[in-house]
C-alpha cells in the first residue's frame, strides 16, 4: 500500500506566535507536490514541523504517516518511518564527512528494523554510495569531505539530494531547494530529483518561485498564504502565479477577511 | 576514524566497570602519611640513592614547604597534604617479563589491555602501580642500537652520570609548588635516551595506575632525544574510584638535541577523585621539534600547560591539547611556548568539551624574547559547550618583546547546537547518536594525530563519558 502523510487542521507557535493557522494537505508515494507563498507565508514552518524540530510547538491538528501519529514521534524516528527533509540551509558538521554520516544514518535504520543488525558491512556501503554518486552524476570526492563545510550553494543542495537518494525515503520535503542555485545548478539539482522520483516515492516542493516547477513537474500545486493554505490547483496554477504573483490572492484573502 | 567510531556504538561499559576496579592494597612497604624530612630521607634510603638526590630532595622539600597554594587557577584548597602516602612499594622489583610481575598486578594491567598493546604496536612499554615501576621492556633490537628505555629509577641507577647531567635543568625544582614537591618526593616514571640519529619507529608507552586510597603518585620523566633521531612517548593512566581524593603530580622533562624530533602524547583518564596537577617542559635545539598531544579526559581537576622552550633558531614546538570536563569536572588545561631564538615556529591547538556542568579553561602562554626576530607563531582555541550548565574560559597571554614576529590567535566558543542535531536526527540519528558524531567530529582533527589504538581508546572514553547524558 502507498505510504500516505496527511496534515489536518494543523496548526503551529514559534515562540508563541502562531504561524501556522489550520493546514490541510495530503501527500501521497508516487505524487509530486508544490507548496509555493510568498516569503513568511509558512512554507518552511511547514516543514520543519513535519520532520519535528522542537522549536515549532504543534497547538492543534493532525499529522500522521501511513496512519502513524508523527507529533508523537521524535525527528530521527520520523525519518526512520520513511519521511525525508532536504534543507533549506544545511548545517554543517565538522570532521564529520558525509560517508560517515550517512553510514550512521543508513545503519540506524537497519537497527530499527532488527535490533541484532550489525549494521551494512563497509564494502557494501561504499558501493552502494558510489552508484548513487554516479546515478547523481556527482564526483566520489563529495563523500569524504566534511559535512556541508566549506560547500558552495549547489554542492550542499546536491548532497542533500545525495542522501535523500541513500536514504530512499516513502515522502519528502525539498524546503527551497531552488534557493541560492544559479541555473545550471538548479537543472542539476531538479534532475537528480526527477531521476529519483516515481511510484515508491512522494515529494512535496516548498519553492517561492516557479523556476524550479520547469524542471519538477507537480501533479498538486497549493499555495500558502498567512499559515494557511489558500488555493490549490494544478500545474497551471503555478504559471498563473509566474504571470501574475501573489498579490491577486492577497486582496482576496484580505476581502475575505473585511467580509 | 569512522571505523572506530562505529565500533563504539553500543558500547555500555562504564569507568567503573573498566577502570574504577581494584585489587588488595597489598604492598611491600608504605611510607606513613604526611611530608616531612624524615619521609624524604626514607624515601631516598629505601630506594639506595646517591648523596646528591637525597640533597636535591632536602632541598625540594624545603622550597615545595616555603611556596604558598597558587591561588591563580583552580581552586586546590582541597588538597590535604597531611593526607597523603608519598611513597607506596607494591613489590620489591620491577621486571622485564610479564609473567614475574605477581598476580594482582599483574591482574590490573591485564584487565587494562598493557600486555596486549605491547605485543601489538608498541617498541616498548612500561607499567608503573603505585609509586614505582614494576615492570619496563623494550624491544632488543632498539637495546642493540643504544636506546634506552627504563624506570626513572633503574636509570638513576644505571646511568648516574646522565642523569646527574640533566635531571632538573629543564624544570627547577622551584619552578612551582608542585615541581618542588614532585623534585622532593619523586618516584618511578621512565628514563629514555635515543641515540643521534636513531629513529624508534614505533611508541614506547607506559602506563600509570594508582591502586591505594590517598595516593600520592609522583612519577618523574627525562627524555633525551640526539642529534637527529626521533621518538614517540605515550602515557595513559588510571585509578580506581574513590570517595577520599588521591593526587598525581608529574614532572617531565625532555632535552630534543638539534635536527631531533620527540612526540609526546597523554591520554590521561584518572578517575574522577583524582588532583593532577603536572609540570611538563621540553627544550627545543637547533631546528629540533617537540610536539606534545595532550588528552584530557578524567581526573577531578587537572592543571596541566605543557611547555616547549625554543632555544636555538629553526626549532619548532606544538602542543595539541583536548580537554573533556564532565560532571564535577574541572580542566585547566593549555600550553606555554616560549621562543628564545630567532626564525622559530609554534603552533598551539586546543579543544575542549564541557558537560554537565563541567568548566574546560584553556590557559596558554606565547612568549617571544629579545632578538627571537623572524618567530611565528599561531594559537587556535575551540571549545564546544554541549548544555548551558557547563562552562569554557580562556586565559591566553602573548608576551612580545620583538618587532618582527608573526602571531595569529582565534578562539571561537560554539553550543552543539540545536540545529545541528535536528539535522542529523532527521537523517535517522538518535540523539545520542548525533551529539557524539558531533563530538567525535570536533576532535577529529587531533584524533588523527594519534596512533589508531589511542585514537580508538580516546573516542572510547569520550563514549563512556557521554553515555546517559541525554534524557
Amino acid at each position: 500500500m502507498a505510504a500516505v502523510l496527511e496534515i489536518r487542521n494543523l496548526h503551529v507557535s514559534v515562540d508563541g506566535n502562531p504561524i501556522l493557522k489550520g493546514v490541510d494537505l495530503t501527500v501521497g508515494q508516487g505524487e509530486t507536490h508544490a507548496l509555493m507563498g510568498p516569503n513568511g507565508s509558512g512554507k518552511s514552518t511547514l516543514a520543519y514541523t513535519l520532520m519535528g524540530h522542537p522549536s515549532y510547538e504543534v497547538t492543534d491538528g493532525q499529522i500522521t504517516f501511513d496512519g502513524i501519529d508523527l507529533l508523537e514521534l521524535e525527528a530521527d524516528e520520523r525519518s526512520r518511518l520513511g519521511l525525508f527533509l532536504a534543507f533549506q540551509y544545511p548545517v554543517a558538521i565538522s570532521g564529520v564527512t558525509l560517508a560517515n554520516c550517512l553510514r550512521h544514518a543508513v545503519n540506524s535504520r537497519r537497527k530499527a528494523n532488527n535490533p541484532d543488525d550489525r549494521g551494512m558491512p563497509i564494502p557494501e556501503f561504499r558501493r552502494m554510495l558510489k552508484e548513487k554518486m554516479d546515478f547523481l552524476q556527482m564526483n566520489h570526492d563529495f563523500a569524504g569531505r566534511y559535512l556541508n563545510e566549506g560547500f558552495s550553494g549547489g554542492e550542499k543542495k546536491r548532497a542533500e539530494i545525495l542522501q535523500m537518494a541513500a536514504l530512499e525515503p516513502k515522502i519528502a520535503v525539498l524546503d527551497e531547494t531552488d534557493s541560492g542555485l544559479d541555473i545550471d545548478a538548479l537543472r542539476i539539482v531538479s534532475e537528480g530529483v526527477n531521476k529519483l522520483s516515481g511510484p515508491t516515492l512522494g515529494v512535496l516542493v516548498i519553492t517561492h518561485y516557479q523556476r524550479i516547477l520547469n524542471y519538477i513537474k507537480p501533479s498538486h500545486v497549493h499555495i500558502m498564504l498567512n499559515g494557511q493554505i489558500v488555493e490549490e490547483g494544478g500545474p497551471d496554477l503555478a504559471l498563473h502565479l509566474e504571470e501574475h504573483g501573489y498579490d491577486w490572492l492577497r486582496e482576496r484573502e484580505s476581502g475575505v477577511v473585511a467580509a | 576514524m569512522s571505523d572506530g567510531t562505529k565500533q563504539l556504538e553500543g558500547l555500555k561499559d562504564s569507568y567503573a566497570e573498566k577502570y574504577g576496579f581494584n585489587v588488595p592494597e597489598n604492598y611491600t612497604f608504605r611510607a606513613r602519611k604526611g611530608l616531612d624530612r624524615d619521609i624524604v630521607q626514607e624515601i631516598s634510603w629505601m630506594k639506595g640513592e646517591p648523596d646528591w638526590m637525597r640533597e636535591f630532595r632536602l632541598k625540594s622539600l624545603e622550597s615545595f614547604l616555603k611556596k604558598p597554594m597558587p591561588t591563580w587557577g583552580a581552586d586546590l584548597s582541597g588538597i590535604d597534604f597531611d593526607d597523603i602516602y608519598y611513597f607506596v612499594r607494591a613489590t620489591d622489583k620491577g621486571v622485564a617479563n610479564w609473567d614475574e610481575v605477581p598476580a594482582e598486578i599483574k591482574e590490573t594491567f591485564d584487565k587494562l589491555g598493557i600486555p596486549e598493546a605491547e605485543r601489538h604496536f608498541l617498541a616498548g612499554s612500561g607499567a608503573q602501580f603505585e609509586s614505582e615501576s614494576v615492570y619496563h621492556k623494550i624491544r632488543e633490537d632498539l637495546t642493540r642500537q643504544g636506546v634506552i628505555f627504563l624506570s626513572m629509577d633503574d636509570g638513576l641507577k644505571e646511568h648516574p652520570d646522565l642523569v646527574k647531567q640533566y635531571f632538573g635543568t629543564v624544570i627547577s625544582y622551584a619552578d612551582n609548588k608542585f615541581s618542588a614537591l614532585n623534585s622532593a618526593v619523586w618516584s618511578g616514571g621512565s628514563f629514555i635516551y635515543v641515540p643521534p640519529g636513531v629513529h624508534v619507529e614505533l611508541p614506547l608507552q607506559a602506563y600509570f595506575r594508582i591502586n591505594t586510597q590517598n595516593m600520592g603518585q609522583f612519577e618523574r620523566t627525562l627524555i633525551i632525544v640526539d642529534e637527529g633521531a626521533f621518538v614517540h612517548y605515550l602515557e595513559g593512566c588510571t585509578a580506581p574510584i574513590y570517595s577520599s581524593d588521591s593526587l598525581h603530580s608529574a614532572v617531565v622533562e625532555i632535552i630534543i638535541r638539534p635536527g631531533a624530533r620527540c612526540r609526546y602524547s597523554t591520554i590521561q583518564n584518572w578517575s574522577n577523585n583524582v588532583y593532577n596537577l603536572v609540570t611538563k617542559r621540553a627544550i627545543a635545539y637547533r631546528d629540533a621539534t617537540m610536539e606534545w598531544v595532550d588528552g584530557n579526559i578524567g581526573s577531578k581537576l587537572t592543571m596541566k600547560y605543557p611547555a616547549v622552550y625554543l632555544k636555538e633558531p629553526g626549532a619548532h614546538g606544538e602542543v595539541l591539547s583536548i580537554a573533556f570536563a564532565g560532571k564535577g569536572q574541572i580542566q585547566d588545561a593549555g600550553g606555554k611556548i616560549i621562543h628564545g631564538a630567532p626564525h622559530t615556529t609554534s603552533k598551539i591547538t586546543s579543544k575542549s568539551i564541557s558537560m554537565h556542568g563541567g568548566q574546560a579553561s584553556y590557559r596558554g602562554l606565547i612568549k617571544v624574547r629579545k632578538g627571537a626576530h623572524h618567530s611565528k607563531s599561531n594559537v587556535v582555541c575551540d571549545a564546544l559547550l554541549l548544555d548551558d550548565l557547563s562552562r569554557s574560559d580562556t586565559y591566553p597571554v602573548i608576551e612580545i618583546d620583538e618587532q618582527d614576529v608573526t602571531i595569529g590567535h582565534e578562539a571561537s566558543v560554539s553550543k552543539v547546537g540545536e540545529d545541528q542535531l535536528f539535522y542529523l536526527m532527521s537523517r535517522g540519528l538518535s540523539a545520542e547518536q548525533a551529539n557524539a558524531l558531533v563530538i567525535n567530529g570536533f576532535i577529529e582533527p587531533l584524533v588523527r594525530e594519534l596512533p589508531m589504538e589511542y585514537a580508538l581508546e580516546l573516542n572510547r572514553l569520550i563514549q563512556i563519558q557521554m553515555e546517559g547524558s541525554i534524557g
